[in-house]
């Protein structure tokens, strides 16, 4: 009789274990890059094509930084949101266009010049902000994605978190909810803001 | 029967064609990419250690997604520039963290991983020798010699069902 009962332990264990597993969320990989300064970069405005932007031109501020495309579906998902966010918050919000053209799969790059590419990405990204809102301060643009890996994206879209120092505090990979920007980014930036 | 295979077969055939015809097309621009072969097999060798973080499963020298391509690129870029291994593998990892190794280190949180199936080996060893000891002492238990009046049965017995 025993025996059986420590079999059924063994099971239920067992069960409980695969549970846990099948319940995380294989997409939140932990970023080794939160506790460290924000990648450099210097890339052109959506706004004002021949001005820059880089991190130091944050320095100082609490920010947020947004990576999005148009042709990114689950951005669309998360912009009212963050429309709503700038409206209520007075916290910078940086985008970070990423892979506009390449990224969406519908073009042949390697017959497409580098003029047309920068002209048509600053095109879509205009559009698509004309019609859904610009929740921005302003908008870089990352043509081919190198930045993208500087900051380990994966998953567009994501978001970052980073203090008055210049240190990443929270990533977030996939969609903002409600519930993510109530519970986990607001608190932050209250106590980063203090 | 026959007729009712007939379309899944073309099905088939269809999709293998489709597939090696996509996989001749992406073949040949990486080739075009390649010039050295000696910088292509590090190339082969350091994106299969490394997990593609779009399509978890696969390593980037399998996976086609945009990112792996990429990563591949950039790879390719390193090894021009002469980045040692090592050099590389580390842009990875500041990247996207240890998930991007197949073969994570050994360290504080990955201690159950490497040590688990070791684990798993020593109580199982532990199980199987308990099991044979206590099955020895049964068997011994009941291995005696026949008592006095068992043996007078058992001669009965064999008597009666072989009556020479």
């Amino acid at each position: 009789m025993n025996r059986y009962v420590w079999i059924l332990v063994g099971f239920a264990g067992l069960v409980a274990l695969l549970a846990i597993g099948l319940g995380l969320n294989p997409r939140d990989v932990p970023s080794p890059l939160v506790g460290k300064p924000v990648p450099a970069f210097t890339l052109a405005r959506l706004g004002e094509p021949e001005k820059t932007l880089s991190p130091q031109d944050m320095q100082g501020k609490v920010w947020l930084l947004n990576v999005w495309a148009s042709w990114c579906v689950s951005c669309r998902q998360e912009h009212p949101i963050l429309v709503e966010f700038s409206r209520k918050v007075d916290i910078p919000l940086i985008g970070l266009n990423y892979k506009e053209v390449r990224g969406d799969g519908g073009f042949d790059m390697s017959k497409m010049p580098a003029d047309e590419e920068k002209k048509l990405a600053w095109q879509r990204a205009n559009k698509w902000l004309a019609e859904h809102g610009d929740p921005y301060k302003l908008t870089v643009m990352d043509l081919d994605g190198r930045v993208g890996i500087d900051f380990g994206v994966y998953g567009v879209p994501e978001t970052y978190v980073i203090d008055k120092a210049g240190v990443i505090r929270m990533k977030h990979t996939g969609p903002i909810t409600p519930d993510v920007l109530g519970k986990k980014i607001m608190p932050l930036l209250a106590e980063l803001n203090k | 029967m026959r007729s009712h295979f007939a379309p899944l077969g073309a099905l088939v055939f269809g999709l293998f064609v489709m597939c090696t015809a996509a996989f001749a097309s992406s073949s040949a621009t990486e080739a075009a990419l390649a010039a050295d072969p000696v910088a292509e097999k590090r190339l082969l060798k350091l994106s299969e250690e490394l997990r593609c973080l779009v399509c978890q499963n696969q390593n980037i020298a399998d996976s086609n997604a945009e990112l792996a391509q990429d990563l591949r690129r950039e790879i390719r870029t390193m090894i021009g520039a002469g980045k040692s291994d090592k050099e590389i593998i580390d842009f990875m990892v500041v990247r996207y963290g240890d998930f991007v190794l197949y073969r994570p280190p050994v360290k504080g949180t990955t201690l159950l991983l490497w040590g688990g199936p070791v684990i798993l080996l020593v109580f199982g060893i532990f199980i199987l020798v308990r099991y044979q000891r206590r099955r020895a002492e049964r068997v011994a238990a009941e291995d005696k010699p026949l008592s006095a009046e068992d043996a007078r049965r058992a001669e009965a017995l064999l008597k009666e069902a072989d009556p020479q």
